[in-house]
């Protein structure tokens, strides 16, 4: 994965020097998972929101385990409370036909 | 005094008028049952993910109410009792925006103490990360 080695002008990363990966995250090498809801910074996962937890499930309606979406585990948990509320009140389905 | 939000879904052949006078109805009951209404929300027709009562499609309501339990319950009654409600389900909400709260202000404390002290993350694209903090 040499793909983000080749940018010209940044002088604060060569990773090499510092060995790996300087800070301890390894961006460079990886694209690593991030939880969605640390980085958008939503505290609250809304069972009415239903484009966002949407994303969660497969097509068959069923909730994404966190090894695939890379959601941290507080927000898991939310985030399965929030899913099976929706499903609840059919905003989200308890098993889709596929 | 607790937060509910109500969630309930009125059959889609219902008239338009009559979805209104059934709010209204129901508003009187929360009201009249101690309970203060904080928003009432036509979310409008929408797609069932399944069928219910034979119906693919559905009309969502929603309440917003601080009240009792007792409020709650005579509130479920009357959506059970009437022939237009498919499907209702009420959430307590204060204790987890209560959390919400807290965790955004914790949040917001600590980044109001981080830029500074924390140099040896940001430099890979400093010209980044200056709009991003903005």
């Amino acid at each position: 994965m040499a793909e983000q080695r080749s940018g010209p002008p940044s002088q604060d990363r060569p990773p090499r020097k510092n060995g790996s990966g300087g800070g301890g995250r390894k961006q460079y090498f990886r694209r690593r998972k991030v939880c969605k809801f640390c980085t958008e910074k939503i505290d609250w996962v809304d069972y009415k929101d239903v484009r966002l937890i949407g994303q969660f499930v497969s097509e068959r309606g069923k909730i994404l385990p966190r090894r695939l979406t890379g959601t941290c585990s507080p927000h898991q948990h939310d985030l399965t409370r929030a899913i099976k509320r929706a499903r609840n009140i059919a905003l989200l389905p308890f098993a889709a036909a596929v | 005094m607790r937060k509910y939000e109500i969630m309930f879904v009125v059959k889609p052949d219902v008239p338009e008028e009559e979805v209104a006078k059934f709010i209204t109805q129901m508003e009187s009951v929360a009201t009249g049952a101690g309970g203060a209404i904080e928003k009432v929300e036509k979310m409008g027709r929408r797609r069932l993910a399944y069928r219910i009562a034979r119906q693919r499609e559905g009309f969502y309501i929603l309440f917003v109410v601080e009240g009792s339990g007792e409020m709650v319950k005579e509130f479920e009654r009357r959506l059970k009792v009437s022939d237009a409600v498919i499907k209702y389900m009420t959430v307590r909400v204060d204790e987890e925006q209560a959390r919400a709260a807290k965790l955004k202000e914790i949040r917001a404390t600590r980044d109001a103490r981080r830029p500074r002290s924390k140099p040896a993350a940001a430099p890979p694209a400093p010209v980044q990360a200056e709009p991003a903090a903005g």
